[in-house]
């Protein structure tokens, strides 16, 4: 048990890579932290699909340096969000605004899911409840009757 | 309706043939991360200061010694100099000015001013990706054309008209 919980705390200890070098970092741990959460929500304008955080392009580097510049001078989170959009975009932003621009993007799979939630459920209930048989009119009765008793016979 | 029912694989496969026969045709870049800095006040520079607020249109390019595709499109900016007389501007990025110095010297200057970004900061502020990359700023001050990556004869169509008006 006792080697277990070594394990796992070696384990916690190792955090994954980041391409932030220990240059970069700044002192306060707490501006750091914010540093970081934003570094991993920006997009890196030369790498696909890259946050800056994780990025060893030159241009990540600018950024990550630039976002602890504004954190030190004292900028809020939404700030420095606002700081890269208006030199680069909703480009460099990993998880796109919702915005009209974006509204297929966002609600586009819900609505599908909806739609197609909504069609299986109408098409599972006419499946159960199956319209039950008209009742057999005077006629027909007696043609029955008729048939049966000749069949007895 | 059951036909209809029948009829939605299908109708997905035509929506989707057509979207990605339209991408490969429309000849649109999806690694195109276009520019928000059209339409809007060219950024500040703190060099070539003369050569902005001259009232004529100015191209603002990036370069460095060390990067090829810039290479490439030198002779076009020493056409545009010499038979369009357009007023350039250069920036070299993440570059050692004496290196800097040293390419213009060897290639040509088609600069009007150069200036030097050494550590990139200039290059946030102009929404720059890397090198080379060329704005356009026309009469007023304001980006006109972004161009990311080298300058072809096939840009001069849409920089010449602009180069002209203003001047």
């Amino acid at each position: 048990m006792r080697r277990l919980v070594r394990v796992a705390a070696l384990l916690l200890a190792c955090s994954p890579a980041f391409a932030t070098e220990p240059s970069e970092m700044l002192k306060d741990p707490a501006l750091e932290a914010r540093a970081r959460e934003i570094g991993r929500a920006l997009r890196c304008v030369v790498c696909q699909n890259q946050a800056i955080d994780d990025s060893n392009a030159e241009v990540a580097r600018d950024m990550r340096r630039a976002v602890r510049e504004r954190l030190a001078a004292g900028d809020r989170d939404e700030a420095v969000m606002a700081f890269m959009t208006a030199r680069y975009g909703d480009y460099v932003l990993l998880k796109p605004p919702f915005k009209p621009g974006t509204l297929v993007l966002w609600l586009g799979g819900p609505l599908v899911l909806l739609l197609a939630g909504g069609a299986l459920l109408l098409a599972a209930r006419k499946r159960r409840a199956p319209e039950p048989p008209a009742p057999l009119s005077e006629e027909e009765r007696a043609r029955v009757d008729a048939l049966l008793r000749r069949d007895d016979a | 309706m059951n036909r209809a029912l029948f009829l939605l694989p299908l109708m997905m496969l035509v929506i989707l043939a057509g979207f990605f026969g339209w991408s490969l045709l429309s000849g649109r870049d999806p690694a195109s991360i276009g520019s928000v800095m059209i339409g809007r006040p060219a950024p500040a520079l703190p060099f070539a200061t003369a050569e902005l607020k001259s009232g004529k249109p100015v191209l603002v390019n990036f370069f460095a010694s060390w990067c090829t595709p810039c290479l490439a499109e030198h002779p076009l900016f020493m056409r545009l100099k010499e038979r369009e007389k357009a007023t350039i501007v250069g920036i070299a990025w993440k570059d050692k000015p004496e290196a800097a110095r040293a390419w213009l010297a060897r290639l040509g200057d088609p600069f009007a001013a150069v200036g030097f970004d050494q550590d990139g900061k200039l290059a946030l502020d102009w929404g720059l990706s890397g090198v080379p990359e060329t704005y356009l700023i026309d009469a007023k001050g304001i980006v006109r054309l972004h161009f990311r990556g080298p300058l072809t004869e096939r840009d001069l169509g849409t920089i010449l008209p602009l180069l002209k008006a203003g001047s």
